[in-house]
C-alpha cells in the first residue's frame, strides 16, 4: 500500500473508498479515529493505520431541522430533518457521522444504544466529489 | 485587585448601530458606574474579545479601533479570541497583566455586531467555532448541544419538560432586565399572541399554561432536536465591558469594589472526542483552577451567570460548577431554586437565552450582572439575598473547546 500521511486528509481519501480508517501507536496500543500523527497517550510517533469494522452503537444523536448549505442542497429542511449522531464504535472509539435509515421527524423513536453500521455517502461528481461518513441501523 | 466598573450597551438588534456605537455606548455606561470617576488616561491597556467581526463586517482588527475610539490610543490594545468567550478570555489576560504587576488599570471588555447578516451567514460564521469533523457530519450549533441533551436525558431521565423549566425562568428573569434583548416573559409572549389574533379575527390560540405553549411546535418549532426555538439563544448586537484596577489603588475609584477571588480557564474536545457527553470538561477545568485560586468552594457562590447558548447547556453547566451532582441540575431548575427568589439563583439577568449573545460582549456582560447584583444595584431583579457576597460567571466557547469561571468578591 502506498505511503499515506496521518492525517484528515488521507482520512477522507479513505472514506472516498469506502473504508474508515484510525491509527494506531507502535508503541502503547492507542487508538485514535480519526486518526492523529501523534499519540497522545505516549507521544510516539510511529503510528499505522487500522481499518475500523464499521460497527458501533448510537450514543448521542439530533435532528436538525435547519441546516447548513450543503444539507439544505440534498433536500433537508424543517419539513424533512436529518439527523446526525456520535457513534461508539466497538473498537471503542467514537466518531461523529451521519445517521441515515431513521425517520428524522420522528425523534422519539430513535433510541440511544441501536446498534449501527457504516455507510459511505458519495455526494458530487470529479473535483467536487465529497463522501459523507454515514451510520444506519444493522 | 478588583472590579471598580462595569457596563453594558442594550443588547439586541440594531441596523442603525455598529461596533464602534455599541462599544461606545457600554463604555460610557461602564463610567457612569464608577463611583469616584475614572480619568480614561489613566487606563494602561485594552484588551478586547471578538469573535466573529472578521467574517461578518470584513474587519478584523478591532483592538486599536476601539483604543481610538475611547481616546485611549497609543496604549496598547489586544485583541483576544476565544469564539463565544471572548471577553471573557480578554478579562482574565486583564488580570493577569495587573497581578504581574505590569498595569495598574486594564478595561476589558467585548463587541459583536451580528444581525446585519443572514441567518444562513450568521450560522456558517459561528460554525467557525466547531470542530470539522462536526461541521462534516451536518452538526449545527443547536445539533451540537442537541446530541449532549440526548445523551444526559438517556443518562438522567430527563426530558424536554425539564429544558422548559429553563426557557421560562430565563424569561421571567429578563422581563425585569430593561437591557435585554427579550425583555418579556413567555406569558407576556402567550398574551400578545392571543391579543394579534384576536385584532386579526383569526383563531385564537388556547394554551392553558407556558409548557403548553413550549409544546406547540407552531409557536416552539423544533431547531435542533430536542432543541427548540425558545430552547436556543438569539442572534445579537452588543458589547460589554469592566474596568480593572490593582488592589492598592482600588480605593481610589470605588469604596465598594468587587475583589477577583478566582479565574479559570479550560479547553475541551469535539464530541467524537469527549469520554462523556454528558459534560464539558473544560468547564471543570476552569471551575477547579478558580476555586483553587479563591479557597471558596460552590457553594460559597451565592449567584451566577452560566454560558446558556441553550438550555441544556445551562443545566450542565450548573452541575460542571459543582452548584449540583452531576444528574440534579434538571430537578434544581423544576423546583425552583435557580429562580430569583431561590437558593441559588441562576442567569439573573436573563442569560444568553433572553438577555441576548453578541458572542464577544458575552463574557463581560455576565460579569455586568454579577456587578450590579453583588452591589445591590440589579434594580427589580435583585435577588433577595441577605448578605450577598460571591458571585460567579462562566462562559463557554464554540462547543465547549474554551471555557471559563470567573469568581468576583464583596470584602
Amino acid at each position: 500500500m502506498e505511503v499515506r500521511l496521518f492525517n484528515d486528509i488521507s482520512y477522507e481519501r479513505f472514506l472516498s473508498e469506502d473504508t474508515l480508517m484510525g491509527s494506531r501507536c507502535r508503541k502503547c496500543g492507542a487508538l485514535f479515529a480519526p486518526p492523529r500523527a501523534m499519540c497522545i497517550k505516549c507521544y510516539g510517533s510511529e503510528m499505522e493505520w487500522v481499518e475500523m469494522k464499521g460497527r458501533g452503537k448510537l450514543a448521542a444523536f439530533t435532528c436538525i431541522a435547519i441546516g447548513p448549505p450543503f444539507m439544505i442542497k440534498e433536500g433537508y429542511d424543517r419539513k424533512h430533518p436529518y439527523v446526525s449522531g456520535v457513534v461508539e464504535l466497538e473498537e471503542g472509539v467514537k466518531v461523529v457521522a451521519r445517521i441515515e435509515g431513521v425517520d428524522g421527524s420522528k425523534p422519539e423513536d430513535i433510541k440511544i444504544g441501536t446498534p449501527l453500521e457504516v455507510q459511505f455517502l458519495h455526494r458530487g461528481e470529479g473535483a467536487n466529489s465529497t463522501t459523507f461518513l454515514a451510520f444506519k441501523p444493522s | 485587585m478588583a472590579v471598580v466598573g462595569a457596563g453594558m450597551s442594550k443588547f439586541g438588534m440594531f441596523a442603525d448601530k455598529d461596533s464602534k456605537h455599541l462599544f461606545a455606548e457600554a463604555f460610557q455606561d461602564m463610567l457612569s458606574t464608577v463611583d469616584k470617576g475614572v480619568d480614561p488616561n489613566d487606563i494602561d491597556a485594552l484588551y478586547l474579545g471578538n469573535f466573529t467581526n472578521d467574517f461578518f463586517v470584513h474587519q478584523g482588527h478591532w483592538g486599536p479601533i476601539i483604543s481610538d475610539l475611547l481616546g485611549l490610543a497609543p496604549k496598547p490594545a489586544t485583541r483576544t479570541e476565544g469564539a463565544c468567550a471572548s471577553s471573557a478570555l480578554a478579562f482574565r489576560e486583564g488580570v493577569l497583566a495587573i497581578a504581574s504587576g505590569f498595569y495598574d488599570v486594564v478595561l476589558v471588555g467585548g463587541v459583536e455586531e451580528m444581525s446585519k447578516r443572514s441567518t444562513e451567514e450568521v450560522t456558517q460564521g459561528l460554525a467557525m467555532a466547531a470542530s470539522p469533523y462536526e461541521v462534516r457530519a451536518g452538526f449545527t450549533f443547536p445539533g451540537v448541544f442537541g446530541a449532549m441533551a440526548t445523551a444526559y436525558f438517556d443518562r438522567y431521565g430527563a426530558s424536554r419538560e425539564h429544558l422548559m423549566n429553563v426557557t421560562i425562568k430565563s424569561h421571567n428573569n429578563a422581563r425585569l432586565n430593561p437591557k435585554a434583548q427579550f425583555n418579556v416573559s413567555i406569558r407576556d409572549i402567550m398574551d400578545q399572541r392571543v391579543e394579534k389574533a384576536r385584532n386579526k379575527r383569526e383563531p385564537v390560540p388556547t394554551w392553558r399554561d407556558e409548557k403548553e405553549f413550549l409544546r406547540d411546535p407552531a409557536a416552539n418549532p423544533v431547531v435542533a432536536w430536542p432543541m427548540h426555538l425558545y430552547d436556543c439563544c438569539p442572534i445579537s448586537d452588543g458589547a460589554s465591558c469592566v474596568l480593572l484596577a490593582a488592589e492598592e489603588i482600588t480605593r481610589d475609584f470605588t469604596d465598594n469594589p468587587l475583589y477577583v477571588a478566582g479565574i479559570g480557564q479550560g479547553s475541551g474536545k469535539g464530541l467524537h472526542a469527549k469520554e462523556d457527553l454528558t459534560y464539558f470538561e473544560a468547564t471543570r477545568h476552569a471551575a477547579q483552577e478558580a476555586y483553587g485560586l479563591s479557597g471558596l468552594k460552590p457553594e460559597d457562590v451565592q449567584i451566577a451567570e452560566v454560558h446558556d447558548c441553550f438550555s441544556i447547556a445551562e443545566i450542565i453547566h450548573m452541575e460542571d460548577l459543582g452548584f449540583f451532582k452531576p444528574g440534579e441540575g434538571h430537578r434544581a431548575v423544576e423546583e425552583g431554586l435557580t429562580r430569583l427568589d431561590g437558593s441559588k439563583p441562576i442567569n439573573t439577568s436573563g442569560g444568553l437565552k433572553c438577555k441576548g449573545h453578541p458572542v464577544g460582549a458575552t463574557g463581560t456582560g455576565q460579569l455586568v450582572e454579577i456587578w450590579k447584583q453583588l452591589r445591590g444595584e440589579a434594580g427589580a431583579r435583585q435577588v433577595p439575598i441577605k448578605n450577598l457576597r460571591v458571585g460567579a460567571a462562566q462562559s463557554l466557547g464554540g462547543t465547549g473547546g474554551t471555557c471559563t469561571l470567573t469568581i468576583l468578591e464583596r470584602r
